[in-house]
């Protein structure tokens, strides 16, 4: 396999919302390589739908403070507050820096950006629902993904689309060299030999049946920090969104709620009224997954079946065909049903990572208990935990996150790179690239005893979805782990059936299983550790919330041997003590 | 359900032309075409080149021929179609290997018509700029445009001329022409009046049903025309 090798400042690896924003930053200061392995705008921010809140308070009174409130109690207090301060402060600027990029977002009538009720936000410290997200239909990712595209093409941002990074370099003293990557094209490897790099690899959905995510999101940056004994933080918190659509898992937007959609169960009742009497249907996600749970749990499922209705035929047209037009298609082309007149069949959906890749709140990514940063390394978006989102992410706080610490990021690494020299490279930089490409291309898939990728990734979906979703106990937990061990053993003799160096996807499919392995053995590992209940972790054996032990963030970091070691850090507390969260 | 598909499979690098391979898939009732090519990938033959992401119709990268015309794969039910489903790459652009094509020269007309925006002098100071829910409708339609190609490879324009813009381009010049808040018309209008511009439609309406947006991309391009003529840049 030929190595060609390339110098730059600041390499991105990602072109999503993250990743794009950084690169708006960077490569104004600095000389800036975005890696992607999908072209720019397939990155699935693009496929968010709701909307990215800020209390610009256009439509009604609200402030940042507010938002940083919901944000900590959405969270379940497992938000560093500091971050989440940030974050709802610097929202006002990122929306209207949006806007000034072109941004289409709907509008108030006297002109100004419209905003919308969603799960979890809400005025005066939890009174009543707030009008705070800012949305273009129910398109906004894709709007923002549109328009950060956009601006990177005017200022003409360097891209290397559909190559996949494979591998992170770092020095012997524990500085960050740049990154290894696979030219789908050729098939040929690439060292990008940088003083900063930056992860916004987006989310990990795939390890799970039922999710909204896209078949390309993997883990891999989370993953390949944990192979270079980078700890991942938070990961046994993974969120739950209740409305995918029956059997897909395609997202309906909590938008639909935010107009007034309502959820029923099978005898038609409006369930969510007994498990948040103040603003039912719009409860946090980790709050309204598990009350569908308990419902079909009951027996209150849809003619017995594990799903619930999501019921927006009183909304007016005008409503579905200007602010949700996308869902509404949804729904008919995939499920056959018409929303206008009929009930649509929904069930929880594997969605969002809270954990990820730790951070401090310039995006620098911090490897220890002492938060030590890892000179030279940056992560971004949905791949890290900074963490604003805590043990359960709020709707549009997403979009949210990519923007601001995206920029943070991009700042941060183009100020490192001006301050630094080019570390040196250590000897074969591609070695652990190669290996693993070599590995995986000389096995065979037909014979005695050979193992096909899609076997193993369908058995690890089908698991962690039964025993590591919505609802954990030490008994699903230890079971899902035997099942990662034998799954594990088995990759090991996966192989592919292509041996071509041309557009060779089923070798990168091979190689994202492994990430996906990866992840969730830390995810199952960290919940059967974390024996309390907290935002998107349930433990039925222990369903309460402990404080007194458990206010402190879960970093697993792997062994050589393999195994995984858990450690643990305090959560920042700045002005919000936590309460008990009822809604 | 079970499903016959006949892919058209060419790798460039070991065969001269293309052929067809006959597969069976099992995908579920509703299965969509990716499904199914999804089956034969994942079971049959993992050679299969293709490219997706999304899996619901929002990230555009599976546009391909599908029973001869263009659609894209995760957006269409297999239980619509007549079997065998013929599944091809797209037209126009050159096939790397399978269902995956060349992009670049899609990708270059859409670079060329300067699809950001331009904003006039005045500052907005730390607010957004005002716009009218009426001034915001005016460009929606083309806002929803995900770059799939499904357009611009049915256009038999740009079959014979890939210098030709195309209609996705002209959909993105689109965007902003008629965005109240853009200020770079000038520019935008001359490259679209020339030779590879907007006057070598013939609204022959094949980027408009290949849309899988229901973006209404000829009427796009008659009203850029029109633009063209009357403000007379
Ligand atoms: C259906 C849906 C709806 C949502 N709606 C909302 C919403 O309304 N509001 C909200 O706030 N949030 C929403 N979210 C969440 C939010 O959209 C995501 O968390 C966010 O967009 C992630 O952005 P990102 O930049 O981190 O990653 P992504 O946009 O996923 O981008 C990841 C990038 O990393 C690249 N990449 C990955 N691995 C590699 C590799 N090995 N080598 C090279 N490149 C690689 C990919 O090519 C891609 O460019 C939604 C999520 C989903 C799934
Ligand atoms: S206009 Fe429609 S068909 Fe053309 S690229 Fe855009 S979304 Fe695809
Ligand atoms: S896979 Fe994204 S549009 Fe089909």
């Amino acid at each position: 396999m030929a190595v060609t090798y390339h110098q730059f400042d600041c390499v991105i690896v990602g072109a999503g919302g993250g990743g794009l924003r950084a690169a708006l930053e960077s490569s104004k200061r600095a000389s800036t390589a975005v890696v992607t392995k999908l072209y720019p705008t397939r990155s699935h921010t693009g496929a968010a739908q709701g909307g990215m809140c800020a209390a610009l308070a256009n439509v009604e009174e609200d402030s940042w403070e507010w938002h940083t409130f919901d944000t900590v109690k959405g969270g379940d207090y497992l938000v560093d507050q500091d971050a989440a301060e940030i974050m709802c402060r610097e929202a006002i600027d990122a929306v209207i820096e949006l806007e000034h990029m072109g941004l289409p977002f709907n509008r108030t009538p006297d002109g100004r950006i419209d905003q919308r009720r969603f799960g979890g936000h809400t005025r005066n410290h939890g009174e009543a629902p707030v009008r705070r997200a800012c949305y273009a239909a129910d398109r906004t990712g894709h709007m923002i993904l549109q328009t950060l595209f956009q601006q990177c093409v005017r200022n003409h941002v360097q891209f290397f689309n559909e190559w996949f990074v494979l591998d992170l370099i770092l020095t012997d003293d524990n500085r960050c060299a740049g990154v290894v990557a696979y030219e789908l094209k050729t098939g040929e490897l690439h060292v990008l030999h940088a003083k900063s790099v930056l992860f916004a690899t987006g989310g990990f959905g795939k390890f799970f049946r039922i999710t909204s995510n896209a078949h390309t999101l993997t883990g891999d940056g989370p993953g390949m920090c944990l192979r270079r004994g980078i700890p991942l933080e938070d990961m046994e918190f993974f969120q739950f969104h209740p409305t995918g659509i029956y059997g897909l898992g395609i997202l309906l937007s909590e938008a639909a709620r935010g107009e007034g959609a309502i959820l029923l169960n099978g005898e038609g009742e409006r369930f969510m009224e007994r498990y948040a009497p103040t603003i039912k249907d719009l409860a946090p996600r980790d709050m309204v997954s598990r009350a569908i749970y308990q419902e079909i749990a009951e027996g209150r499922g849809v003619g017995g079946k594990d799903f619930v209705h999501l019921d927006v035929r009183h909304l007016s047209r005008e409503v579905l065909e200007t602010k949700l037009p996308d869902i509404t298609e949804f729904a008919r082309l995939y499920l056959g049903v018409e929303p206008t007149t009929e009930l649509v069949p929904i069930q929880p959906t594997a969605h969002y990572a809270m954990g990820g890749i730790p951070t401090d709140v310039g995006a620098q990514v911090v490897v220890d208990e002492a938060n030590s940063p890892l000179p030279g390394l940056y992560a971004a978006g949905e791949c890290a935990c900074v963490s604003v989102h805590g043990a359960n992410r709020l709707g549009t706080n997403s979009l949210l996150d990519i923007i601001v610490f995206g920029r943070r990021g991009g700042i941060q690494m183009a100020e490192h790179a001006a301050e630094s020299e080019l570390p040196p490279l250590p000897e074969d930089p591609a070695a652990g690239a190669r290996d693993l490409l070599a590995g995986l291309l000389k096995r065979s898939v037909g014979g005695e005893g050979d193992e096909r990728i899609a076997p193993l990734r369908k058995r690890l979906q089908d698991e962690m979805m039964a025993d590591c979703g919505v609802v954990r106990t030490d008994e699903s937990l230890g079971r899902v782990l035997g099942t990662i061990a034998e799954l594990r053993e088995r990759y090991g003799r996966a192989g592919v059936e292509d041996k071509g160096s041309a557009y060779n996807t089923e070798l990168l499919e091979a190689v994202e299983m492994g990430f996906l392995l990866d992840l969730a053995e830390v995810t199952a590992v960290a919940a059967r550790a974390r024996t309390e209940s907290r935002g998107g972790h349930y433990r039925e054996d222990f369903p309460l919330r402990d404080d007194g032990y458990w206010m402190r963030h879960s970093l697993a970091r792997r062994r050589e041997d393999g195994t995984i070691e858990l450690n643990y850090k305090p959560v920042t507390v700045t002005r919000y003590m936590p309460m008990e969260r009822k809604y | 359900m079970k499903v016959q598909l006949k892919i058209q499979r060419f790798d460039p690098a070991t065969q001269d032309k293309p052929v067809w391979g006959n597969y069976v898939a099992e995908v579920e009732d509703n299965g969509r075409v990716l499904d199914a090519l999804h089956y034969v990938k994942w079971y049959l033959d993992g050679t299969l080149a293709l490219r997706r992401s999304c899996g619901h119709g929002v990230c555009g990268s599976d546009a391909m021929v599908i029973n001869g015309v263009n659609r894209l794969a995760c957006k269409v039910l297999c239980k619509t179609l007549d079997q065998p489903v013929t599944v091809e790459p797209i037209r126009g652009l050159k096939v790397e290997k399978d269902l995956i094509v060349d992009m670049e020269p899609f990708f270059a007309g859409y670079r060329a018509v300067q699809p950001w925006l331009v904003p006039d002098d005045t500052d907005p100071g730390g607010r957004e700029r005002l716009q009218s829910p009426e001034e915001r409708a005016r460009y929606d339609d083309t806002t929803k445009c995900i770059l799939c190609a499904a357009c611009t490879t049915s256009c038999p324009i740009f079959w014979g001329d890939d210098t030709y813009v195309g209609p996705a381009a002209i959909v993105n010049a689109h965007r902003f022409i008629f965005d109240s808040r853009d200020a770079g018309d000038r520019e935008r209008l001359e490259i679209l009046s020339a030779r590879e511009g907007a006057f070598r439609c013939r609204t022959t309406f094949n980027c408009t049903e290949a849309c899988p947006r229901g973006i209404k991309v000829t009427e796009a391009i008659q009203e850029v025309k029109r633009t063209i003529l009357y403000r007379k840049v």
